[in-house]
């Protein structure tokens, strides 16, 4: 295993750091299921972590260990080099841990900005007494936060839809928004469940430009689940492989490829 | 072309999150509220006081404290008549011990103690939701209205069970009680809904409302995002249940004079809570147009027939009114679900576009 990497460049100039994140002996169990079965793996810095696996491998369920939804029955999840008390989804939101859904999750009945928007709640501070006057602090935040809101609707490229109701966009680019959603929150680490499921290749594409984007331009570490094994290979530096809540397999795309666990329990072999 | 948008360009963030960024509506509003300060004052009649434009604007005052929690914050609540009386009785309770205190003051402090039970009674929302919190609120709503029967010291020991409002007056000018004019409390109810209304606005548009919206909205998504559920429940909660309060207050103080404890029993609640759903849950301007519906029509109804010179035995009218309310509600539910504030912003998106719809 890799435990030992030091921190380093990638061949693509991105910057490589200690670790973020480090999940110890994790394990989660529901009534007599185990979901999770003894997973150790850590997330570093500045890079594009994968989790990949059949379906029912504990992918989902491992992502909200991470985001403090599930608490396991074992093990620790240390964050920036210390154990992390058991703690609320919203606590571990605020301490920088940002995430998309499987399926959808955005705020049907408000507008793309208001979603938006809704992700930089934990970098608002005024008292209901400046919000409802509207003035002092609250009126600075609304139009600082608008700014920096902004520039994320820019980057993702989703500036004629910020006004429309959420409910009404397609399928695509409502993906897109729940990113937006995410990355206005400024997250250290940012969980993406499937961002590409229900994708057609185009828009696979564009999503996997805003995740390279997004981690280049930001710095941001980003943690995802996907089945496609193309994108997975191509977007990330490091891969974790999970099947029936055990982990098979962990190292660079290359490494994994090439593991006969992995091939037996999820790629298979190419048809001759 | 009455609601042209094109030239209003917008080039700081600021005067995009303006509460008007259209001109034409800030001009409405200011039509609007023209009517309500100056021309009806000037026009109406001591009835159309009593019966139209003060119980609307109490009436849309409740609906909009019910709507900040059921429509903004999504916890469906069927207590509003209870919350009411809550209001209305500390509202009593503290004008009757402090009779030196100022009934404003009294009307805006009675607020803070349903916001207290409010908060009290919203506890189960954190553990159940939809209908099953509805039925909670129920809970409260019998219960409040026993203790406000049984408590002797809540009403003062009336042989009556009810309570009565003292005269009271603000340097000499009587805005409670018998000799109060209508016209004195008219303009204290609506200084009270206009200021109410303007805090509403900005805490719905702004970071809170946003919590409250994404609450109702994907309440599991919300708390992954860094909402803390429980506070945005409970300022929903403490929040609307003041504005109701105010509005119970009001409506014993500044219109009915007098009241038992079954006034705030569970029709008050569901009136409120049809006002709201048929103006549009999440909206605040649908408040107003659904008390306008629900209070005022009735009325208009009542006075049509004699106004044309048409006699019509009381009792077939009481009826025949009934009927056509009803399927007034049933037409405009129809033609748009989203209640009433649906409808006028689906008329404004077309008059925005008209004449050229592409």
């Amino acid at each position: 295993m890799k435990d030992t990497i030091e921190p380093h460049v990638t061949e693509d100039g991105r910057q490589i750091g200690g670790v973020l994140m480090e999940m110890k002996n994790i394990t989660l169990r529901f009534g007599g299921v185990v979901a999770i079965k003894d997973i150790s793996f850590d997330i570093r810095e500045g890079e594009i972590r994968a989790i990949i696996g059949p379906n029912g491998a504990g992918k989902s369920s491992m992502l909200n260990v991470i985001s403090g939804f599930y608490h396991p029955q074992e093990g620790e999840v240390w964050y920036r080099g210390a154990p992390r008390p058991p703690m609320k989804p919203y606590e571990v939101a605020r301490q920088g841990v940002g995430r998309t859904f499987q399926n959808i999750a955005l705020f049907e009945g408000m507008t793309v900005l208001d979603n938006v928007m809704t992700g930089r709640l934990t970098h608002m501070h005024a008292s209901i007494w400046d919000q409802a006057l509207w003035w002092g602090k609250a009126e600075a935040e609304e139009v600082h936060n608008r700014e920096q809101v902004e520039k994320i609707i820019d980057f993702l490229e989703i500036q004629a839809i910020r006004k429309t109701p959420v409910g009404r966009l397609p399928y695509g680019l409502k993906k897109r928004v729940e990113l937006a959603r995410a990355l206005a929150a400024e997250p250290s680490l940012l969980l993406l469940d499937e961002p590409m499921a229900g994708m057609n290749v185009e828009e696979k594409e564009d999503m996997s430009r805003f995740i390279l984007d997004v981690n280049d331009e930001f710095g941001t570490t980003i943690a995802l689940i996907e089945h496609d094994m193309g994108v997975v290979m191509d977007l990330s530096d490091r891969v974790v492989v999970m099947d029936y809540g055990k982990k098979i397999g962990d190292g660079t795309p290359d490494e994994v490829r090439s593991s006969q666990d992995v091939i037996d329990a999820y790629l298979g072999v190419p048809h001759e | 072309m009455l609601y042209r948008t094109a030239g209003q360009f917008k080039t700081s963030y600021r005067a995009d999150q303006a509460l008007f960024p259209i001109k034409q509506d800030a001009f409405l509003l200011g039509i609007v509220l023209l009517c309500a300060w100056v021309i009806f004052p000037l026009t109406a009649s001591e009835f159309a006081f009593q019966t139209l434009l003060t119980p609307i604007l109490i009436y849309a005052l409740a609906a909009l404290g019910l709507n900040i929690l059921t429509g903004y914050a999504g916890q469906l609540s069927l207590g509003t008549g209870a919350f009411m009386g809550v209001g209305a009785y500390a509202c009593y309770k503290m004008i009757t011990l402090m009779p030196w205190m100022n009934p404003v003051v009294a009307i805006l402090l009675s607020g803070l103690f349903s916001a207290g039970v409010g908060v009290m009674f919203g506890i189960p929302s954190l553990r159940i939701k939809g209908f099953y919190l509805a039925i909670a609120t129920l809970a409260a709503q019998f219960f409040l209205v026993w203790l406000f029967e049984k408590w002797a010291w809540l009403y003062n020991y009336n042989a009556s069970g009810a309570i009565q409002v003292p005269n009271l007056d603000i340097f000499g000018l009587y805005v409670a009680g018998p000799q109060a004019s209508s016209i004195t409390q008219y303009y204290l109810v609506l200084a009270i809904v206009c200021v109410l209304t303007y805090l509403a606005i900005n805490l719905t548009r702004g970071n809170l409302g946003r919590t409250w919206k994404a609450t109702r909205d994907m309440d599991i998504a919300a708390e992954l995002i860094g909402i803390n559920l429980m506070k945005s429940k409970l300022t929903a909660f403490a929040i609307s249940s003041y504005i109701v309060g105010v509005a119970g207050a009001l409506f014993v103080f500044m219109w009915r004079g007098a009241a038992e404890p079954n006034l705030f029993d569970i029709p008050l609640s569901f009136r409120v809570l049809f006002i709201a759903i048929i103006g549009g849950l999440g909206s605040i301007l649908g408040n107003y147009l659904g008390a306008i519906l629900i209070v005022g029509l009735p009325v208009v109804l009542n006075t049509v027939p004699s106004a044309l010179g048409i006699h019509v035995e009381s009792a077939l009218l009481e009826h025949l009114n009934i009927m056509i309310v009803g399927s007034l509600i049933i037409f405009f539910l129809i033609i748009e679900p989203h209640g009433l504030n649906a409808l006028w912003r689906l008329i404004r998106e077309k008059l925005i576009i008209w004449p050229f719809p592409h």
